[in-house]
């Protein structure tokens, strides 16, 4: 399954994929994320659930502590 | 200049957190005539804070709300501010944050930062949100940036973390909360355009 990860190509093996398993994959550990999929929010509550498919667009943006 | 300054007074910016971005980000935002201003933060200011937050010693132990809220009415006492002595959470953030088109987000946890953003992109989509990301210690200027994913706009070096031995430090944060500020300013009015006089 090929999608668009960061703004850059990614591909991975298998036809579905959740958020979680995708920042498993990425060893995206770091906890602080907000995640979207084709623009569209998906909160830290639906990780395990929202899929993946073919072609997305996923942006993964780390949130760092200090202000 | 007229109608820049006409605009800014009718724009409302609410600032999530008044503590190196939020009171510096504030602090622009009020000199360049914002008209309403919406702060919230629950902390006192300390001494710890005089080495990048927009205060003084003489405001040691006050909320910081009530003391941002001095400094701006020092500046421009036309400038309406909203001052909530609060601690946000997803129902508190729409609540305060209703009247604002541009929400500032400068808190210090990431939590708290992932927090904000969720809850304005996920349920006040018309908003946006300019948020500080990787700001601590010193130097490394073209690292930062800013970075935009649709109504989320993302300012600092998005990696280096505040710990003991990057601290956070008035350069820095205040570069990263001008950015905020300045980014405010191009959503608000729009990007300049050049070559055009009578501005």
């Amino acid at each position: 399954m090929k999608i668009t990860l960061n703004h850059r190509p990614s591909e991975y093996l298998g036809e579905t994929l959740t958020v979680e398993e995708l920042l498993k994959w990425m060893k995206f550990t770091f906890p602080m994320i907000v995640v979207k999929i084709n623009g569209r929010l998906v909160r830290k509550e639906e990780y395990r659930s929202a899929a993946i498919h073919e072609g997305d667009q996923v942006e993964a943006i780390h949130l760092i502590s200090g202000g | 200049m007229t109608l820049i300054k006409k605009k800014l007074a009718k724009s409302c910016v609410g600032i999530a957190g008044c503590g190196g971005l939020g009171s510096n980000c504030a602090m622009a935002l009020a000199r360049v005539g914002v008209g309403k201003l919406v702060i919230v933060d629950f902390d006192a200011v300390q001494e710890s804070n005089l080495n990048r937050q927009y205060y003084f010693r003489d405001q040691l132990g006050q909320k910081k709300v009530a003391a941002l809220r001095e400094n701006i009415r020092r500046i421009d006492p036309g400038i309406r501010v909203e001052a909530h002595d609060l601690k946000l959470d997803a129902a508190g953030v729409t609540r305060v944050f209703a009247p604002c088109r541009v929400i500032v987000e400068a808190f210090d946890q990431a939590e708290m930062k992932r927090m904000l953003i969720e809850t304005v992109l996920d349920e006040m989509p018309e908003k946006f949100v300019v948020a500080g990301s990787g700001l601590a210690g010193w130097g490394q200027n073209n690292a930062l940036h800013t970075r935009r994913s649709g109504n989320l706009f993302i300012c600092g070096d998005e990696s280096r973390e505040v710990s003991n031995a990057l601290p956070p430090l008035a350069p820095r944060v205040g570069i990263v909360a001008n950015l905020q500020a300045n980014q405010v300013l191009e959503i608000l009015l729009g990007e300049p355009t050049t070559h055009k006089k009578n501005k």
